[in-house]
């Protein structure tokens, strides 16, 4: 059997080696021949690949979303949700109000908590939606901007009011004619989310913080300022400090809102600009005061009292997590019937009172009084007349709009 | 195949050859799994992502390949202080690495003794918590308000580091100083394994040899333990410094605006901005300036037995 043994080798013969191995390089032999032409034949090959690649349209224009209903044969649905969006029994084994739903329909659920990010989810859905196949889930929700983006898109599927009545009926009038969705034709909301100035009144020595200009511009906050990395949040908020309308804005506007962040940036003045980890820093102190979301505020306000919040007198803007029906979801009249179930009062009660979210259904207050006095009157998730006044959302954008601002928007917070 | 069926008395040549022809194709066998793994998952996406990054369109239009190669020089010339900031970091990050995980790596490997193998499951301890989890305990350890700042504060180190640029406003999260304190940390046992396996094969004869020849402590490290450890220091610093210099949860979470690295930037151009072209060209420039650095560092460092 032949083996290398460089030991068996004589000085000579490893020095021959050697120098072959270095000294060869340059010269032309039949390997470097054949090496240079495979290379040759691996670009020539490699161009063809790359121009026979490309993203097709997304748009599905003229091809319907709609599929197959299979609720009748199949009784069951795919919900995928945000985590700690769901009410949970004591014990946290079982969720009441789903469970509920399945012993009254026959229908069952099948709970998935897989959403974390909007831009993360997106980025999970496109391929299959792209392609016009089932994404496997037969009721999402997402924030409105990807609502809104999804619809555009073509890949909601249209919904059959005939099976919404309690939605119809109940919907709050601050949510039912979003511009993206007028209406409400493919979606429902989930939750409403009014974003908000949060500050930890330990490291703001007692004071209040109650608008965008103190955030930006009060010295003793220097460092201890965060915004969100949401553009729609943050830019929203800075705009209607501005005495702008986030619902109807010109680019300027746009260019100016950024611009007075951007100010805050280089002063210093803004620390971060930050996701859900906001939360921790706040209750350290580490953030003094910050644009926040307000299901968080009410959360962490149950753990430290130091925390409050406050709605500028200028307006605040509030979002929405929408629930829909992705196209080619093969169980939609059973995910309509499960959004319905969610505006009966009592089930939005009891889940209003578990996720301390803007409910979206009217006339919730007095069961929620029921379950909790204290959250009826919480105006974080029962907006009065006043609060509801000064709720703005924030207009929806055309695909070329959208990429142009997050563009901007990136280069505000660093990338 | 049975006995009975056997041709009778093979030719000797026939019984000789067959054993080699086979045994010729066994290594291309044994390297089909990996092949095709690396055609699957590594050539096919990096061809992918080549031509996304000279096509041009929008998500709803859709994208075509228009060999617009203007896509590199823009990301470059709009992104490169994200890309400065990057190398720097990951370059500080493994020089620190390196001098914390060298000593503790000779510890183990000579002066460990039956302690050796807690050490090194101590080492390799972090791994067992989550890569986020570990980096947003670092939020609490470095916090304003903290025993750590409170000490660098009474200590006036943070002056020093803050008029190095390193640090302001007499706190550490969110500047560059706690992003590349997050990336040593991370990546640390990256360092000092392969510096442990290279150490530990050093023959301890060796050092007495040069005892006996007369060097000194200092002069045994520099003449025959540093040389001996250089492939492990060599494949310690690639690992720490390719994946740091890509890294972008540390950035993200315990930085702030002007300490953003190049990861962060072609996470939001693909999933925010949806600028597909722009993030592949990011993702290639990167790769192409690593491989570079890579290839120039391993050049001169000399090492041909790398691992």
């Amino acid at each position: 059997m032949e083996q290398y043994e460089p030991e068996r080798l004589s000085a000579p013969q490893l020095a021959a080696m050697r120098r072959s191995l270095r000294d060869g390089r340059g010269a032309l032999t039949r390997r470097s021949l054949l090496r240079a032409s495979g290379t040759a034949a691996l670009a020539l090959g490699g161009l063809g690949a790359l121009s026979a690649c490309g993203i097709p349209p997304a748009k599905r224009e003229g091809v319907a979303a709609a599929s197959d209903d299979h609720s009748a044969a199949e009784k069951q649905i795919n919900f995928s949700n945000w985590t700690e969006y769901m009410d949970v029994s004591e014990d946290e084994k079982s969720r009441p109000t789903l469970d509920a739903f399945t012993r009254r329909t026959g229908i069952k659920v099948k709970y998935t908590e897989d959403i974390n990010d909007n831009v993360e989810f997106f980025g999970k859905i496109k391929p299959q939606l792209a392609a016009g196949q089932d994404t496997g889930r037969d009721l999402v929700i997402v924030t409105d901007w990807l609502a809104a983006r999804i619809i555009r898109l073509g890949w909601a599927q249209k919904l059959d009011h005939a099976n919404l009545p309690h939605a119809f009926a109940n919907l709050s009038a601050q949510f039912r004619t979003p511009d993206w969705d007028p209406g409400r034709a493919y979606s429902y909301p989930w939750t409403g989310i009014p974003t908000v100035i949060a500050y930890n009144e330990k490291a703001t020595g007692g004071r209040k913080v109650d608008s965008v200009t103190q955030l930006l511009d009060d010295p003793r906050l220097k460092g201890k300022v965060s915004f969100l990395s949401e553009m729609r949040d943050s830019v929203g908020m800075t705009l209607l400090d501005m005495g702008k309308d986030p619902g109807s804005f010109t680019d300027a506007d746009f260019d100016a809102a950024v611009g007075r962040m951007q100010k805050g940036v280089d002063t210093k003045q803004i620390r971060r600009f930050t996701g859900n980890d906001y939360t921790a820093d706040l209750s350290k102190g580490d953030i003094a005061a910050c644009v926040a979301w307000a299901g968080d505020i009410i959360q962490l306000q149950a753990d430290n009292p130091a925390i409050k919040f406050s709605i500028p007198s200028a307006g605040y803007i509030t979002s929405s997590d929408n629930m829909l029906v992705p196209a080619k979801a093969r169980h939609k009249t059973n995910a309509e019937k499960l959004m319905d179930y969610y505006y009966e009062l009592p089930v939005a009660a009891q889940l209003a009172a578990y996720i301390n979210y803007v409910c979206p259904v009217d006339g919730v207050a007095g069961e929620l009084a029921k379950i909790d006095e204290s959250m009826a009157s919480n105006t974080l998730i029962l907006p009065d007349r006043a609060m509801a006044a000064k709720s703005r959302s924030f207009r929806s954008l055309s695909s070329e709009e959208e990429t142009a601002y997050e563009e901007k928007f990136a280069g505000l917070i660093g990338a | 195949m049975s006995v009975t069926d056997a041709p009778p008395a093979p030719p000797v040549k026939a019984v000789i050859r067959k054993p080699s022809t086979r045994r010729r194709l066994v290594p291309y066998w044994l390297l089909l799994p990996g092949i095709l793994w690396l055609l699957v998952f590594f050539a096919l996406p990096m061809v992918y992502q080549a031509s996304t990054s000279v096509q041009t369109g929008s998500l709803e239009k859709g994208f075509e390949v228009t060999w617009h190669f203007r896509t590199y020089w823009d990301a470059l010339a709009d992104y490169y202080p994200q890309f400065v900031r990057s190398l720097l970091y990951a370059g500080t990050a493994t020089l620190l690495c390196l001098l914390l995980g060298y000593p503790l790596a000779y510890l183990i490997a000579f002066k460990a003794g039956r302690w050796r193998n807690l050490v090194l499951v101590l080492v390799v301890a972090p791994f067992f918590t989550s890569f986020l989890i570990r980096t947003l305990a670092w939020k609490t350890i470095l916090a304003d308000g903290g025993a750590v700042v409170d000490v660098l504060h009474t200590l006036h180190v943070l002056d020093v580091t803050a008029w190095l640029g390193w640090t302001e406003n007499n706190r550490v999260l969110a500047t560059p100083m706690a992003v590349v304190c997050g990336l040593t940390y991370n990546f640390l046992p990256f360092m000092i394994l392969p510096l442990y396996t290279s150490l530990e094969r050093i023959d301890g004869r060796l050092h007495e040899a040069a005892g006996d020849l007369y060097a000194t402590p200092a002069t045994t490290f520099r003449k025959v333990t540093l040389p001996l450890s250089m492939p492990g220091v060599v494949s310690g610093t690639l690992l720490t410094f390719i994946p740091a210099s890509g890294d972008y949860v540390n950035a993200e979470l315990l930085g702030s605006t002007d300490t953003k690295m190049v990861g962060s930037v072609i996470q939001s151009q693909f999933l925010r901005v949806l600028d597909y072209p722009t993030a592949a060209a990011l993702s290639f420039i990167l790769m192409a300036v690593v491989l570079l650095l890579v290839t120039v560092y391993i050049r001169r460092s000399g090492t041909e037995d790398l691992v």
